[in-house]
Formats: C-alpha cells, structure tokens, sequence
C-alpha cells in the first residue's frame, strides 16, 4: 500500500500545473470553438490527448498514475475535457488498440488524437436495450462487403459523427457469437439519421437508419462473432468513464457554495446539522468511489483489463446524482422553479444514470458475474 | 501509487485466517463468550506469541515492528471470526503509546502491551455523538506535582479486563491531559456492564481521587488534544477493519444462503429483491475497503489526512453495517431470527460496532467540518 507519488510523478504534475496557468480557459468560453480549439493544439502538441496510450499507437506512452493525476489536476483547474470526442477516445480507441489490426490503428487513431473525428456509439435498438445481446441489425456478407440494414437508437452525437462504432449481427441464431462490431463512415449510402429531443430539451441523441449500408469487410473490429468480447471492454471503458469520480467532486463542491449560501427556515441552511450530514454522506461516497478507482487502477497496473469491478462505480454514481440533485433543489427552495444550473443538471443526469447500463442492470452484473448469484 | 498487499502482508492475511478458522470457529466463540471474562487467556497467549498484540510496536520493545496495514490486515480477520478478546484496545494503546509516549513510557509499558502480558483499554469517551466532550469528563486538582483526577467514563471497551488504562481529564485550567495508569490502582472501579454483542466486553470506569504521576502523563496541552484525536482516529479505523471483516462474513453467509435456498422452483438469489440488496452490500463494502485502506495508510504516511479520512471510512462503515446486519437478516427469513443461526451474531456486532470510537453523527460532522462546511 503506497499512495506516495514519486519524484517524476510529482514533476509530472507539475507540469500540468504549469500548462493550465497557460492555456486554461474560463469555464463560460468552454463552448466557444476558437478558444477550444487553441486548447486542443495546445494538448496535442503535448501527446496529452490519448496520453496513456502507448507511443507505437501514437498515444503519449503516460503511465495509468500519470494519466489519473492528469485528469485530477484538469478537473481541479475546471479546464475543458481532455479532447473533443469523449466515446471515440473513452472506448473506440481503447478497442482499436486492444482490437485492430495495424492497418486499422494507422487508418482511425490519428485523427482521433488529434481532435479530427468524432466517434457515435450504435449499440442500443428499439427492442434490445439492456438485452443488449438480442441485437437484431443484419449484417450479411457479400465478397469483401457486409450489407447492413436495420435501426439504432439513442444514438449520442450521430448527427454529428464521422464514424459509428457498431454492432450488428451475422448469424441469427447463435446469441453472443453472432455478434460482430463493425466501424461504419456516416456518409455512407443508405444511413439516415434521425433527431430525437431529450427531454432537456437539446438534441444529444438520435434514431439511425440503416438501409442496405455497404461496409467494407476491412471495417470489422475483430473476428466475425468476437464483437460480444470487444464490446464487453468497451462498456468497461464506457462505465469507468461515465463514472469518474472527479465529476462528482466538482459537484459537491458546486453543492457545497449552494449550501453556503442557503437558508432554511430563516436560518443559514449549514446550521441545520440534516444538511451537514447529508453532505457528508455525499463526500464520504464520492471519496469512497475515488478510492474504488484507483484501487481498480492498481488491478490494470498489474496488466489486468477493466472488467465487472466497474460496475461498481456506475452503481455509486445514480443514487449519488439522484439525491445530491434532491438536496440541491431543497436548499434552492422556490427558486428552483426557475431555469438554472441545477436545474438543468437535474434533469441531465437522468440520462447518464440509464445510459451505459441503467442501475438495475449494474446490480444484476455484480449479482451474477461478481457474486456467482443466478441468472434471471 | 500503489493499493495492494505485499506478499508478505498476504501471507499474514491468510496465516491470520487460517489460525482463526482452526481455533476460533463459531462454536467456539460461543463458549467462550459464555465464560465471565468473555475471552480465552490461552488463545489470548497464543495470539501474542503470533506476534498481534504487538504488531506495530517497535522490535526493540518485543513487537513486530510492522505497520498499519498490517494491523488491519490481522484485524480484518478478527472482525470476520468475531474473535472475542481484547485485542483493539491492546493494540491501540501500545500504537499511541508507541508513537506519542516519552522514552521512559516506552520502556515501561511496550514490552508488556508487545507479550501480551498487559492489556489496555481506552477510557476516553462517554458520548458516542461527541467524544472527549461528555459531560461526565474526568477533572483534576493538583496534588504537589501529581494529578487527583475524578470522573467517569461509561462504556469502555475491554475495561473489565484491562490491566492498565488510558485516561484523559482536564486540569483546572481546562487544560487536557493523557495518562497511561495501572488499572489495579487505588482510586479506579471497573463496572462491568452487560453486552448484547457477548464477544466484547465493556464497563464503567470511575475515577476516584486517582493519583496520577507526572510519570503517568503521556501529553498535555495542545499536544494532548493532538494525541486524544490520533488515538480515538486510531480506534476509528481499527473498528473499521473489524467491521469489514465482519460485514464481508455476514455478507458471504447471506450470499450462499441465497445459492441454496430453494422457494418458487428456483434459488432466492435469482430474484432481484434477493439479488440487488446482496449487490448493493458488496459495493458498500468494497468501499469500506477502500476508505479503510486509505485511511490506515494515511495514519503513518500522511497523518494530516487521518482525520479525515479516519471519520470518512468510519461513518461509510458504519452506516452500511448497520443496513448490511439488518438486510441479512431479512434475506435468511426465519432462520435468520433464531438463536442458533449464526448471522444473528453479526448482527449483534454491528450494534457494537456503531458507537465504538464514535458513531455517524460524531464522524459526519467532522466530515463535514474538515470538508469546509
Ligand atoms: C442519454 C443517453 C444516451 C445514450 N446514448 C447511447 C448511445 O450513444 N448509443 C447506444 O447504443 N445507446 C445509447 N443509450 C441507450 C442506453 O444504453 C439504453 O437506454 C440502456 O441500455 C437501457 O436500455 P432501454 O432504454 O431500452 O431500457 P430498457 O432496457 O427497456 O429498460 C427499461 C427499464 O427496465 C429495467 N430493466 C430492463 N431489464 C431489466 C432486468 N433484466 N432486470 C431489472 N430491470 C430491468 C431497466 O433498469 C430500466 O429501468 C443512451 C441512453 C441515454 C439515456
């Protein structure tokens, strides 16, 4: 049990410090696409997107230690996110590099590291949500093509993707090994995609089409029937990702200058030893979800691969937002009728506590593949 | 950075287990809780000759000279057998002794806390809510250069058995100080009380126009409010380590119990109100190790985050065991309300558990106060 950084850690984290004095911008410009965009250059020319992917996939070569005081620092400064495309960077590249052949890498990780792509996820249908696995898009071989045809949805960012990371199925009656991811130019003939408002009220994900779609058979991610395997580490990335405990931490932080603020009854709303406790409650769960992290972090040190451990984390996470949001629009008392900041995450975090894997599904994971309890 | 065991922390973990699983089955425990003292002196000598009681006590003293995480490696254990013995307080008190004490009062109670041959208790706090600050705090008038302190302390863990004990009273300039006192001493009574979980042991422990050395006195000052926090932070965490053990035992019975059990044509297990509670219950206690850990380390590597993280681990652990013992039960349905199943044990300990060394209330809000609430 060491939690001590090293020397060359700590330098390391010097430097980011260093770099934030310099390129940070202010939380109400991250939006702006000029300012991000110096960001992004600024982040590329230090390998820092990607950072630790290894050199020969044209990542920074980081440690894991040196990427999670990265993110620490960043989260800490309320710098923008560490590149433009959260999935294609958070689990397409991981899979490419787990996944790809060399050919793959060359074609797809550059643009990625360097903020040139953006990356859609199409795994859920309307019938296969969290049965993931009756998935029912075709894809049927044809010379060097599949031909795909049937429907995603709830796809985040499809109107605005380059690449769909997919899956579709090539034989029917073989439940997991008819199963085959395929990485799909959203240009191609035959894709229409379809906006679906969410009920904040932005458009974030969308219905896609898929029309006797050609997709070269240079486009599989794996073997035909591994795409269950690719996608079981995808969702780990996708778990651990959603569930960064340093997202919490701001938010905390956000509901603690709320607390500060408020009042209850008349009285400053920290006197009231309910609200006090109830905070700490949430700092207690936040720290123990950081702790979790890293602890899972030392398990990949080890050349384990994230697997069912992040499912822990996803749980934590959905009641944590469901009652730091109820707390929160307590102590706004009638002002959280109007529109605001946690108004609006009030109703954003319903979506990521479904999407992923919805909280049930978590619990059925660590029920069954963790505790050996069964099927249902 | 680095969250694992080393090997030979390890091999403790599983030396530990094994040893306990051997000697101190259920059954066992049982019997031995039956008896008046509430442990087994010659499993006690055992444990020592293990080298437990002085696991963090220097070599130089007849200790291990290990560390922290060793500590709740063993204790870990411990809690998961529900090894009845004064075990905590004795460690505790030779780890404040060791870190905080002069030369001279290491000389004179570490060899003895190290063998085994003195046990200690911790006559710190009365009030689970706010400890060191109950009502009934110990005061003291001078007597030439020594202390006559008179007080109470209620509840005190391991006191029925302790030979030496460690109290902490308030001059009248409100000044504090710790002492480290014979328990066989003119001036102290040890109240047995009784327990509803029968593997600890408690009592009241009046002082009496005590005479207290300035050879006796540990701190005083400001340094004596430092070393009651690190000592009671030290407590903290140690019951923390109990709980984990106990709460994972708990945790397994329940989980196989939910394999075997057969209603509906299938396991219980397979339902969901089955299923989501005993996930919930290893998340919770994935994340007591993990503030556990922390929070051991930080004890010795980094103490300005002790505190923190101390009452961190132990309101999580605390909170969850409690619902962890209450939710295991309900999972065993009738079986689990009887006497002769052994969950109900566990559940008796989480009663214990939740005061000892401060409860939520106390550690939410120092949680809250060191977060800058
Ligand atoms: C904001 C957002 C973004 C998303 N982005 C994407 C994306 O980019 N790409 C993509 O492919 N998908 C995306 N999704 C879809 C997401 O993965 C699914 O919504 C999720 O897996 C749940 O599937 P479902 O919506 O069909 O709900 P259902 O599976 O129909 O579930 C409905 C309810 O039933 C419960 N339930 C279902 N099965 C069980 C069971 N066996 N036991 C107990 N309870 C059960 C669920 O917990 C849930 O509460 C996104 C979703 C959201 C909300």
């Amino acid at each position: 049990m060491d939690f001590h950084y090293t020397a060359e850690e700590e330098a390391f984290r010097e430097e980011v410090r260093a770099f934030i004095a310099e390129h940070n911008i202010p939380e109400d410009e991250h939006e702006d696409p000029d300012a991000l965009e110096g960001w992004h250059q600024a982040l590329i020319a230090k390998k820092w997107i990607g950072f630790s992917w290894p050199k020969e996939a044209g990542g920074g070569g980081g440690s894991l230690i040196e990427q999670f005081i990265l993110k620490e620092e960043m989260s800490e400064a309320r710098a923008p996110a560490l590149g433009s495309d959260f999935m294609g960077l958070t689990w397409v590249g991981p899979a490419l590099i787990n996944h790809g052949t060399e050919e793959q890498k060359q074609r797809w990780l550059p643009d990625l590291l360097n903020c040139r792509s953006i990356w859609c996820t199409g795994y859920s249908e309307p019938d296969s949500g969290s049965d993931l696995a009756s998935l029912k898009t075709r894809a049927v071989r044809e010379g060097d093509e599949y031909i795909v045809t049937g429907q995603k949805i709830w796809t985040t960012l499809a109107h605005k993707a380059q690449w769909i990371f997919m899956l579709v199925r090539t034989e029917s009656a073989d439940r997991y090994g008819g199963i085959t991811c395929v990485l799909i130019d959203m240009k191609s003939p035959g894709i229409e995609v379809n906006p679906i408002p969410n009920l904040v009220g932005d458009h974030s994900f969308n219905q896609v089409f898929f029309n006797e779609v050609r997709v070269p058979v240079a486009n599989r991610l794996g073997d035909e029937g591994q795409g269950w395997r690719v996608v079981m580490g995808a969702l780990a990335n996708e778990r651990t990702g959603i569930s960064e405990s340093t997202t919490m931490v701001q938010q905390l932080d956000r509901l603690k200058d709320l607390a500060r603020r408020a009042t209850r009854g008349g009285r400053p709303a920290l006197e009231d030893p309910e609200v006090r406790r109830q905070i700490a409650r949430f700092d207690c769960r936040i720290s123990a979800m950081r702790l979790n992290g890293m602890r899972h972090l030392t398990h990949q040190l080890k050349g384990e691969l994230p697997g069912t451990e992040t499912s822990v984390n996803k749980w934590l996470r959905g009641p944590l937002e469901i009652e730091m949001h109820d707390l929160a629009l307590g102590l706004l008392g009638p002002e959280a009728v109007e529109p605001g900041d946690w108004q609006r995450t009030s109703l954003v975090f319903h979506g990521t506590v479904i999407g992923g894997g919805s909280p049930n599904i978590q619990r059925n994971i660590i029920g069954e593949r963790i505790l050996g309890l069964p099927k249902d | 950075m680095n969250f694992g065991l080393t090997e030979e922390q390890e091999l403790l973990h599983s030396e530990a287990r094994k040893f306990l699983e051997e000697q101190s089955p259920l059954d066992e425990v049982r019997r031995t809780t039956s008896n008046p003292e509430g442990y087994c002196p010659k499993q006690w000598k055992t444990i020592a000759e293990l080298g437990w009681t002085g696991l963090v006590i220097g070599e130089k003293y007849g200790g291990a000279g290990l560390g922290w995480i060793d500590l709740i490696v063993v204790l870990e254990e411990t809690g998961r057998a529900l090894f009845p013995s004064p075990l905590i307080s004795t460690l505790i008190a030779g780890s404040t002794i060791a870190d905080f004490a002069s030369d001279a009062q290491k000389e004179r109670w570490l060899p003895g806390l190290a063998s085994g041959d003195e046990i200690g208790a911790l006559a710190l706090l009365d009030d689970a809510s706010a400890p060191a600050l109950g009502a009934a705090k110990p005061r003291a008038t001078r007597d030439g250069d020594a202390f006559r302190v008179s007080g109470t302390r209620l509840h005190v863990i391991d006191a029925p058995n302790a030979t030496s004990i460690l109290i902490a009273f308030t001059d009248d300039t409100d000044a504090l100080h710790l002492a480290y006192v014979p328990a066989a001493t003119a001036g102290i009574t040890v109240e047995p009380r009784e327990t509803v979980d029968r593997t600890r042991r408690i009592g009241h422990v009046t002082l009496a126009n005590l005479r207290v050395a300035p050879e006796d006195v540990l701190a005083s000052g400001d340094d004596a409010q430092r070393v009651l926090e690190s000592t009671l932070d030290r407590g903290a965490v140690a019951t923390t380590a109990e709980i984990l053990g106990a709460g994972t035992a708990i945790h397994a019975m329940t989980v196989q119990y939910a394999k075997d059990r057969v209603q509906f044509g299938s396991a219980i297990g397979r339902y969901q109100g089955v299923k989501h509670p005993l996930a919930e219950m290893y998340v919770d206690l994935e994340s007591i190790r993990s503030l556990l850990y922390y929070a051991a380390w930080a004890i010795e590597e980094k103490p300005e985050d002790a505190p923190l993280a101390a009452s961190r681990a132990k309101a999580f652990a605390t909170e969850a065991f409690t619902d962890i013992g209450v939710g295991a039960i309900q999972l065993h349905g009738a079986v689990g309300y009887t006497e002769e199943y052994d969950v109900q044990l566990y559940l008796k300990r989480s009663k214990w558990a939740r005061p000892a060394f401060g409860d939520e209330i106390h550690h939410l809000e120092r949680v809250a106060r060191l977060g800058g609430l």
